[in-house]
């Protein structure tokens, strides 16, 4: 945090951030957060970059989530389609 | 590189090949790695740049945003210049998703590669006409950044000012929007952000400062306050209106809303109230005086940073106004305070009262209270700034001195205190025994009782070495406004055995003193003379006044010559006027009174008179009054230590002057305690067939020295070379420069006056060195 920075608003950007993960996993706990640690720091890079809010809407930054988890579920299940006929 | 406290080094080279790989699983988990585990210290991570670079040209837009991501967080310098060109494409597409992440990697970018800014700068032409909350707000941070750094782009962004006021606008304007909202108020994040780059680009420019009066009186008074973001925006705005060049109404308008925050319950919200209050302190004054109460309140608040910033801020708010009231609860904060406050309070006390005290003896109170409470805790330099206080105030010494007497009886603990009280008491304490007061109810004290104190601080074991001096000292000065003396002898006497060395050494000179110089005793038990402060705020010295310092005539005044009385008299003058406590001294008062000092200014044409600040204008009533007779006593003080200590340091003389008959000569011999200290004694002699009448010597050096001048033995210089006169220079050369100085000679010549200026140049090596 800066000299300049606003204080207040940071308190909001921590709390929007906790909303996220409650609305990602559903009711958020710890145990979520230690199982599932890679897709906190996904929610958060989708969240922030460079240290400053990038998407201000919460559902956009879930709907990215969401493509994004898709196309890891399918990348895996392409290259297994393509390994299939060997 | 450590996860958690063990190392992670294996994990750098796997992440690369995950980064590598097609799958998106592996690309996700291999940058994730590559953040994490890798930063601009290893040199690892430039193997990731190719990788990179074709990531950002990837037909999936996920996988370009992974690779926006990563660069943006941990891109180094040769990987940002690498890489601009692409991220400045990217800035360009129409898919906000990307665009936005663009935006942000661009922040990067320019954080890093400074240089880099005007590359970025086409594409922001676009930027704010987007609809997408997202890109907005992170274009709006991109310009930001570029607007901080840069002063052109700044002048440049000034034209957008319109634009961001009407996207402001209808951010509040418009109704309610789900996905942007935080309790009740849409899209926060983004007006907080728009407020800051209004900030930047309104600094010190009227015209946009006035495009943005309405819209911040509008946010100023239609944000809700019951939330906190409601109060985040709030603040951002108040920020804002105190940087731009706004309206008073405007700013009134500000400072009621931090007087609103100070109210409120969260302790967060009035930190940052105090905070912002005590920045616009300065320029707001009248504005935040109205808030003056709830800010005392504040200062019995349980939080530790809320108590010290609303210390701060009290302190800058006092005024002659309020003194008196502000003073009543300061005072009581400081009995109610942590240690770690009572200093920095006690010092703004001194302060304030300095400044604002309405009475003398108001003063003297809230001193003696002070010290009372929190004596341990105040500065040094306060004892010595308390004494000179106290000589000023003449009228005050009786009642002064029976206060500090009183409070001395009841606890000899806090040292500050005892050592003003014993002080005092030495001073006046006549006073105290005759029973004279008219402020207060008339103590009677005998003088046993007082020596009885004054004895036990001496063998207290709470008694620094110094309170012991102190004391000494005080039983020895009263020996001459008692009557009761053989006590004081005895008392003497037992401690010119003691272990402390100072002890020791004063209580011998005392005791040589009663021995073989009685007849001079009262003379130098005299009252001390009004002290003179250099300066009326912060740490100030103080400054033994020279006999000179009579600002009535303008040649050098000659106090009446007199005889110096002898060595172990001397190191008593020494300790007599309290030069333990007080530092040696450094006197950098020019030698000639103000009107003449103007004589000197005129002379100075390009070397500046040395040791310049004009005398004080402190409260100084005219030295005339008790400066004859403490005159010498200073006089002696000044020269004498000089001549005690020079070792003659075999220096050649110099000539410095010789036309018209007028031959001055310069002698010089080194101040042993401070070898930088150069003495030149002059000696002028008149080979003419007449005298030389009203002769007066002037001196300037340049600035990087100082200057002080004694008096002149005379003001005749005898014809044909029968006497000569002499004078003391005294010069203070810290960066041990080559000694240069001007002279300016006046002198009366068989009746027409005579005026000459010469530059003296001719020193010896050996006198500066």
């Amino acid at each position: 945090m800066e000299l300049q920075d606003n204080e207040l608003i940071t308190l909001e950007i921590i709390h929007r951030y906790v909303e996220l993960l409650d609305k990602y996993f559903g009711s958020v706990c710890e145990l979520d957060v230690i199982f599932n640690f890679e897709k906190t720091f996904y929610i958060l890079d989708e969240f922030l970059l460079a240290g400053e809010a990038q998407e201000t809407s919460k559902k956009s930054v879930l709907k990215a989530m969401e493509e994004a988890d898709l196309l890891q579920e399918n990348g895996g299940f392409q290259s297994r389609l393509f390994a299939a006929p060997t | 590189m450590h996860m958690l406290g063990y190392p992670a080094h294996f994990g750098q080279l796997e992440c690369l090949k995950l980064i590598a790989s097609q799958k998106f699983t592996d690309k996700r988990i291999g940058y994730l790695g590559a953040m994490l585990l890798l930063d601009e210290r290893q040199d690892v991570h430039l193997l990731m740049t190719n990788c990179i670079k074709n990531d950002l040209n990837h037909s999936t837009q996920y996988v370009q945003g992974l690779a926006l991501c990563t660069l943006g967080c941990m891109g180094s310098s040769e990987m940002c210049r690498d890489l601009a060109g692409e991220v400045e494409k990217l800035l360009k597409t129409s898919n906000s998703y990307l665009r936005k992440k663009a935006a942000l990697c661009a922040v990067h970018v320019i954080r890093k590669v400074p240089e880099l800014m005007e590359m970025f700068l086409p594409a922001t032409k676009n930027l704010l006409s987007e609809k997408n909350h997202g890109v907005l707000h992170t274009s709006v941070v991109l310009l930001t950044e570029m607007c901080e750094r840069s002063p052109d782009m700044l002048a440049h962004f000034r034209k957008l000012v319109p634009q961001l006021v009407r996207i402001l606008k209808n951010l509040i304007m418009s109704g309610y929007s789900p996905e942007h909202d935080v309790s009740g108020i849409s899209d926060p994040f983004l007006q907080v952000r728009i407020l800051r780059l209004l900030r930047i680009l309104g600094r010190s420019d009227d015209d946009s400062s006035e495009a943005m009066n309405d819209i911040l009186a509008q946010v100023a008074t239609n944000t809700e306050t019951s939330k906190n973001v409601g109060n985040a925006i709030l603040y951002e705005t108040v920020l804002t209106i105190m940087d731009i060049k706004s309206e008073s109404g405007l700013r009134v308008l500000a400072i009621n809303i931090l007087g609103r925050f100070l109210l409120n319950n969260d302790k967060n919200i009035r930190y940052v109230a105090l905070t912002s209050l005590l920045k616009t302190v300065q320029t707001d004054h009248n504005a935040v005086q109205r808030h003056r109460s709830t800010i005392v309140d504040c200062l019995k608040d349980l939080d530790v940073s809320i108590k010290r910033r609303a210390m701060e801020l009290s302190f800058a708010l006092v005024n002659g106004n309020n003194v008196r009231g502000m003073m009543k609860e300061l005072l009581y904060f400081l009995d109610s305070c942590d240690p770690e406050f009572k200093a920095d309070c006690a010092s703004g006390v001194f302060l304030s009262a300095e400044k604002y005290a309405p009475s003398k003896r108001w003063h003297i109170d809230t001193i003696m209270r002070v010290l009372t409470t929190a004596g341990s805790y105040v500065r040094d330099d306060s004892v010595p700034n308390l004494i000179q206080l106290i000589t000023n105030s003449v009228e005050m010494h009786a009642y002064t001195v029976q206060r500090l007497y009183k409070a001395l009886l009841d606890d000899i603990s806090q040292q500050p205190l005892v050592q003003v009280a014993s002080w005092c008491i030495g001073e006046y304490g006549d006073l105290l025994v005759s029973g004279q007061c008219e402020e207060e109810e008339p103590i009677q004290v005998t003088e046993d009782e007082v020596l009885d104190v004054l004895e036990g601080l001496l063998a207290s074991n709470l008694s620094t070495p110094v309170t012991r001096g102190y004391s000494l000292t005080a039983i020895m000065k009263l020996s001459t406004r008692f009557s009761g003396v053989n006590r004081i002898k005895k008392v003497v006497s037992i401690y010119g055995s003691s272990i402390d060395v100072e002890l020791q050494q004063r209580a011998v000179e005392y005791n040589a003193l009663f021995k073989k110089y009685d007849h001079m005793r009262p003379a130098l038990l005299e009252r001390m003379p009004i002290m003179e402060k250099t300066a009326t705020n912060g740490p100030t010295e103080i400054v033994q006044t020279n006999g000179e310092m009579e600002p009535s005539a303008v040649e050098a005044k000659h106090p009446p010559p007199v005889s110096q009385p002898t060595s172990p008299a001397n190191d008593l003058l020494d300790l007599l006027s309290g030069n333990d406590v007080v530092p040696v001294i450094q006197t950098t008062l020019p030698s000639k009174p103000a009107s003449a000092g103007g004589d000197l200014l005129e002379l100075l044409g390009d070397i500046s008179l040395g040791g310049g600040p004009a005398p004080t204008p402190a409260p100084a009533p005219a030295p005339a009054v008790s400066s004859t007779q403490p005159a010498f006593l200073l006089d002696g003080l000044t020269s004498q230590p000089l001549f005690n200590d020079i070792a003659p340091a075999g220096i050649p003389p110099m000539t410095a002057y010789n036309k018209n008959g007028l031959k001055i000569d310069f002698t010089f011999e080194r101040a042993n305690p401070n070898p930088n200290i150069a003495v030149i004694t002059i000696h002028a002699s008149n080979s003419t067939e007449a005298d030389m009448t009203d002769f007066v010597f002037q001196a300037a050096v340049p600035k990087t020295f100082q200057l002080q001048l004694l008096s002149p033995s005379s003001n005749i210089v005898p014809a044909l070379n029968q006497g000569s006169v002499t004078q003391v220079i005294r010069v203070l050369n810290p960066q041990k420069q080559q000694l240069r100085m001007r002279i300016k000679l006046t002198y009366t010549l068989k009746g027409s006056p005579v005026q000459d200026l010469a530059e003296v140049n001719n020193f010896p090596p050996q006198s500066w060195q």
